[in-house]
């Protein structure tokens, strides 16, 4: 494979000279799949094809029926739905039917790394926002460059030239010629220096509810996920690492292992085993009669009480990081007529994709193949890199679709443990964790405990605000260059320090706390899900305490706020906020700005059943700019809002003697069917650069739940999750 | 050697008579629409349809089938109400990662078959069993209710 000579796909799409240019790059032979549903052996593209970015290709000769029009894609898909948008921003501009390309997973390549990302990743709600402009580009460019090769063979104007679904006409004669047809032309053409985009007012596909690009492949069960791989020769494997971090594996009974029919080696690294057999059945019973003994190490005292203590002890630390300060908090909470101050603890978190982790890998003398669903892709690759000792350019990586990542997938561990795992061995290995593997071998969002303390004046309003928070900062694991010269986290106080309230004074540190005995990591929603929870919570408290609406409290909070106070007052309406409610029942509001979008949240809940609680509504307001695709919006509110329900209400993984206790789903609950509210959203309106959203709705979720909880049966609740806490009120 | 029908098909399978039918499916036959999800029937992802109702493969052990016919995501395309569903799951884009689905859509013929106009209170019974963790349920019900309408 060629790797562009460009660094970033920022240089080259917006670089001094302005673009993206046809010849300048070497011509990339992408190897993933020829179309998202056809997983067959892999094709290598040697015909000379229009590729006049990262992309798009289209290819010059053509069978009949196909456009020759191939979409490569830069994020990966696991449910949010960014094929299907970034297919609606490139169509919109090259002028071509979506239903009428072929698409691509992007390889690992430097033309996809996402400036802000540090590396080509998929995560953070952030693509539409960061391929908003980008997309659109290249899909303008592209037609230009056609406009232009059609053009000259006219020997016309541009002017007397249009382009409509994958065709450029000739507007006097009504002559036309497909994009394939134009293609070799086309390659030839030298860069335009501005690449106009279409005005909205002429948008044909962003804004409005298309369908799924990938909706007919599900449904009908395809071969789409990382899991679904199958290679020629390829034997399959399944592996126990330490339940103890840090841990070694002793003895084992390989005898027995390999006695087990179907099995045909054991394989073992620094801490962890492999069984591979004829398939994962036989596997998992070869596992299982090795009967590992494990040398535990140091963490094997470690409990979850232990990672609380800490956090809490920590709260007391007399040297912060100082992360954030307005005027003088200090001496504004001294003056303030009354102070307030509640403790808000959370748990670790599994993320618990539906496709266990899993990784299929050829490590051969000279080269590698890898077919995973990763959010990092280059990171796995430079893993496998390093791991085979080979050069990057000799590991192809395949993304594949991916069974739901939540932040698991931008973790690699799995990959270059399969690595390890892989280059014993000649064959082709696909490698499936258990559940229990998945789930107790997980790296967790981190457990935290914030300390909020107010300054009010007479009638009970903010005066001075002091936030603290404590726990680990996953940034400086992740990406250490992220983390702030202070060492601060920006990310884990997302929901604090841009927040849509105007304080008169406000101070915001940090404790550091790394968790001993398990690895933190990303989750879905990261520091906003958290932080939101606290913020949130904190605000309905003050204002009950002011004897105020929380939602009136809030809007004198917001006041400079017009987007905010938008979908606030939509969610109030629409939710009926002000109609009372029979005994036991209540609502609870949170509103928010996170990942460049505004939500407005009312939760309605009944507890006339003591101890118990029965989410009856959900209302959601959402200002997300400028709307690619209403129906995903929607879609991707509604999933985000019940994956952070179930887990408010259910989920804390434990450590017990230095082993996490969840270990499937008879232990780590998820919300289902019968439990899911019915969740009503509406979307403003709105011309402004398009927010995220895959994860707003997860962050939602908690604040609104407890607040809706403490206006029902008047238990506050600061410790999540809160069906224990709950029970325990 | 055990013989096993899946989808009107004998195959031979080289396993013990304790293999889970998924593990048949997924690594023996290649039939990878069947998923893995948790291993002890908690989660639904591996539903499908022996003798027309639906079971978990995951904790089916083959030597237990007796010649009984299997069908899976794979081998319903010709079936009306299978295609009334498929088709009431793509109108309004029920899936997301889509990997639940598959289980998902099995569990909801076999409440059709059953119960061609089922209330909410059915649906949530019949369907209880499948988790989707990017949280899909309400479309689901909703395409149910409208697989039931398409295939009256």
């Amino acid at each position: 494979m060629n790797t562009p000579a460009t660094p970033s796909r920022r240089h080259f799409l917006a670089g001094a000279t302005g673009l993206i240019v046809a010849g300048l790059l070497p011509k990339r032979r992408a190897f993933s799949r020829p179309s998202e549903f056809y997983q067959g052996p892999l094709v290598e593209n040697t015909d000379p094809a229009f590729t006049p970015n990262a992309y798009i290709r289209i290819a010059p000769s053509t069978i009949p029926g196909d456009s020759g029009i191939t979409l490569i894609l830069p994020n990966v898909e696991m449910g949010q739905g960014i094929y299907t948008g970034a297919v609606t921003l490139i169509a919109e501009e090259l002028n071509v039917d979506p239903d009428q390309v072929a698409l691509e997973a992007a390889p690992p390549d430097d033309a996809y790394v996402a400036a802000d990302m540090g590396t080509q990743a998929t995560g953070g709600s952030t693509s539409t926002i960061f391929e908003w402009t980008t997309l659109r580009q290249a899909g303008a460019a592209a037609r230009l460059l056609l406009t232009q090769a059609a053009a000259s063979r006219w020997n016309c104007p541009i002017s007397d030239c249009t382009t409509r679904q994958g065709r450029v006409l000739h507007t006097p004669s009504g002559d036309s010629f497909a994009y394939a047809e134009l293609a070799t032309d086309a390659a030839t053409l030298p860069v335009p220096k501005t690449i106009p985009l279409k005005p909205a007012k002429d948008w044909t596909l962003i804004g409005r509810s298309r369908h799924r690009v990938d909706s007919r492949a599900k449904v009908e069960g395809r071969p789409l996920f990382g899991i679904d791989i199958r290679v020629p020769d390829m034997k399959h494997a399944t592996v126990a690492a330490c339940p103890v971090m840090g841990g070694t594996p002793g003895d084992m009974d390989r005898d027995a292992a390999l006695r087990t029919p179907g099995v045909h080696a054991v394989l073992t690294i620094k801490n962890a085993v492999c069984v591979v057999a004829d398939h994962y059945w036989a596997a998992k019973k070869g596992l299982e009669a090795l009967a590992i003994t494990w040398n535990e190490g140091p963490n094997a005292s470690i409990d979850t009480h232990r990672i609380y203590s800490e956090l809490h002890a920590a709260l007391a630390e007399p040297k912060p990081i100082i992360a954030k300060s307005k005027g003088d908090a200090a001496a504004a909470m001294t003056r303030a007529a009354s102070r307030y101050e509640a403790t808000y603890q959370q748990p670790l978190l599994a993320h618990a994709p539906m496709e266990p982790i899993n990784c299929t890998i050829h490590i051969r003398p000279d080269s590698a193949d890898v077919w995973v669903g990763t959010q990092v892709p280059m990171w796995a690759r430079d893993s496998v890199a390093d791991i085979a000792d080979l050069p990057k350019d000799k590991v192809r990586l395949h993304c594949q679709y991916i069974g739901g990542g939540f932040g698991r997938r931008l973790e690699y561990e799995y990959v270059t443990q399969a690595a390890q795992f892989a280059k014993q061995v000649p064959y082709p290995l696909k490698i499936v964790w258990s559940r229990e593997e998945d789930l107790t071998l997980d790296r967790f969002r981190p457990a935290y405990v914030d300390r909020l303390r107010a300054g009010l004046n007479t009638q009970g309003r903010i005066e001075s605000m002091e936030f603290r928070v404590v726990g680990p900062a996953v940034v400086a694991r992740w990406e250490p260059a992220g983390l702030s010269p202070n060492g601060f986290d920006e990310d884990l106080a997302a929901a604090i320090s841009i927040t849509p309230y105007t304080f008169p004074a406000s101070r915001l540190d940090y404790v550091r706390r790394e968790a001993p005995g398990v690895v933190t990591a990303w989750w879905r929603g990261v520091g906003g899900t958290r932080g939101l929870f606290v913020v949130e919570s904190f605000i309905d408290e003050l204002a009950l305490r002011a004897g105020a609406d929380p939602v009136a409290y809030r809007r004198e909070l917001i006041r400079d706020q017009p987007r905010a106070r938008t979908v606030l007052d939509l969610a109030a309406e629409k939710s009926g906020w002000t109609t009372p409610l029979p005994k036991g029942h209540g609502r609870g509001v949170a509103v928010q700005f996170l990942f460049g979008s505004y939500l407005g949240t009312i939760i309605e809940v009944d507890m006339t059943e003591p101890k118990e609680v029965r989410i009856t509504r959900v209302t959601v307001a959402v200002d997300c700019g400028q709307p690619v695709n209403p129906d995903q919006i929607r879609a991707q509110i509604e999933g985000g809002m019940i994956f952070g329900l179930g887990t408010t209400l259910f989920n804390e993984i434990t450590l017990s003697k230095g082993r996490v206790q969840e270990n499937n789903f008879n232990l780590w609950r998820i919300m289902r069917m019968n439990e899911a509210p019915p969740i009503e959203i509406h979307i403003v309106q709105s011309t402004e650069e398009p927010g995220g959203i895959g994860e707003t709705g997860t962050a939602a979720a908690a604040p609104a739940l407890a607040n809706a909880i403490a206006a029902a049966s008047g238990h506050r609740l600061r410790t999540l999750p809160l069906l224990p806490a709950l029970k325990g009120a | 050697m055990l013989t096993v029908r899946v989808n009107n098909t004998d195959y031979q399978a080289d396993v013990t008579p304790d293999t889970p039918l998924l593990w048949v499916l997924r690594d023996v036959l290649g039939l990878t629409g069947t998923k893995f999800g948790c291993g002890i029937a908690e989660c639904g992802a591996c539903t499908v349809h022996l003798d027309g109702k639906a079971v978990r493969a995951c904790s089916l052990p083959v030597g237990l089938l007796n010649g009984r016919p299997v069908t899976t995501i794979e081998g319903i395309g010709n079936d009306p109400l299978a295609q009334a569903v498929q088709k009431a799951w793509m109108d309004i884009d029920v899936v997301q990662c889509g990997y639940c689905q598959p289980g998902q859509i099995m569990s909801a013929i076999a409440l059709l078959r059953d119960n061609p106009h089922p209330t909410d209170t059915d649906i949530d019974a019949a369907m209880s069993g499948n988790i989707c963790r990017c949280g899909t349920y309400l479309r689901i019900r909703q395409a149910i209710h409208n697989a039931a309408g398409l295939s009256a």
